[in-house]
């Protein structure tokens, strides 16, 4: 599946940027980025929506520390999913809510999901559901809790020369 | 903690999304129901404190031809499972980065990372960059071949 990806002018790259990584809390941000960028206001909030039918942003959102709203717990799940029970399995497993991510991935245990849960509900009982309900055997499945969390933080380097040669070396 | 029922009908619907409209807190004003500055001091605030980590754009990375995602598992040995966790994370094509169990005679990798790049090939090249940088030889690399979801999490209020 190859797809094309949205072209990126310098201020759209700088827009970018800005807007993941220090999105102004005021009356008018896109005035703010315009006086960065040398745009108008307007032209600032055109390329922003530009930029979202595109698809390239998701959304303007909240990061909310999970230790200071009372803990979460979580996990990862790894199963060996035969090829005719994939679809099967797949629909069982993201109809929950605690599961936020479900991949599929090149290795023998072929599908990866994370199960998180919040505010005291219940990490070891929703596991058990799942695994019940996939009907995957335990010899066939890993529930690998999480220890330490070093990072979680997914933003990405627009205005370096990544995006420019569309290749990292190192 | 300090945070009453205003605070949480801000965390609540920010989480979700703000709109990108012309003035965006105005419209957050309106839905929490309190005035804009009102809702802009509690956001400062709350960033202040920490509660709120980041407020931002999110990004669909392969909308701009970062296409590639692995997870990198590492067999870290007990004792350097904190440094070398930490020396890992700090390296901007880690997003995530996470200690975990091990199950004996299953499963030794005990350190998860996850790299993005542009290809198959810039993300085995990081991977390898960062097993030179941390020591650790014994790795894994899963890439991805098919989304099936990718959401994130809610916190209850």
């Amino acid at each position: 599946m190859k797809m094309e990806p949205v072209k990126l002018d310098k201020q759209d790259k700088e827009l970018l940027q800005m807007m993941q990584d220090e999105f102004p809390v005021e009356e008018r941000p896109w005035a703010v980025f315009g006086k960065k960028l040398g745009l108008r206001e307007d032209e600032v909030l055109a390329r922003v929506k530009k930029l979202s039918s595109d698809g390239v942003i998701r959304k303007l959102r909240t990061i909310l520390d999970a230790q200071k709203l009372g803990s979460c717990s979580s996990t990862l799940m790894a199963m060996k999913v035969p090829e005719d029970k994939m679809d099967h399995v797949v629909r069982v497993v993201n109809e929950y809510m605690s599961v936020t991510h479900n991949y599929r991935r090149e290795h023998d245990y072929n599908l990866w999901f994370t199960v998180t849960t919040c505010g005291g509900k219940d990490l070891e009982g929703t596991v058990e559901e799942i695994k019940r309900k996939t009907g995957i055997p335990d010899s066939d499945t890993l529930d690998l809790r999480t220890t330490h969390v070093f990072k979680i933080d997914v933003r990405f380097k627009f205005t370096d020369t990544e995006v420019e040669g569309g290749e990292t070396r190192g | 903690m300090d945070k009453d029922e205003i605070d949480q009908a801000i965390l609540n619907i920010t989480q979700d999304g703000i709109p990108l409209v012309e003035k965006p807190f105005e419209e957050l004003a309106k839905q929490v129901g309190i005035s804009r500055d009102e809702v802009i001091k509690r956001l400062k605030r709350l960033q202040s404190i920490g509660v709120i980590k980041r407020l931002g754009i999110s990004i669909n990375q392969r909308k701009v031809g970062i296409v590639a995602n692995a997870v990198v598992a590492w067999k870290v040995p007990k004792e350097q499972l904190e440094s070398v966790g930490t020396l890992l994370s700090s390296y901007t094509e880690v997003t995530h980065s996470y200690g975990r169990v091990t199950i004996p005679g299953k499963w030794e990798h005990n350190l998860f990372t996850v790299i993005h790049g542009y290809s198959r090939e810039s993300v085995e090249s990081i991977a390898k960059k960062l097993s030179e940088a941390c020591g650790i030889t014994d790795y894994l690399v899963m890439f991805s071949n098919g989304q099936f979801k990718r959401t994130s999490v809610k916190h209850p209020f």
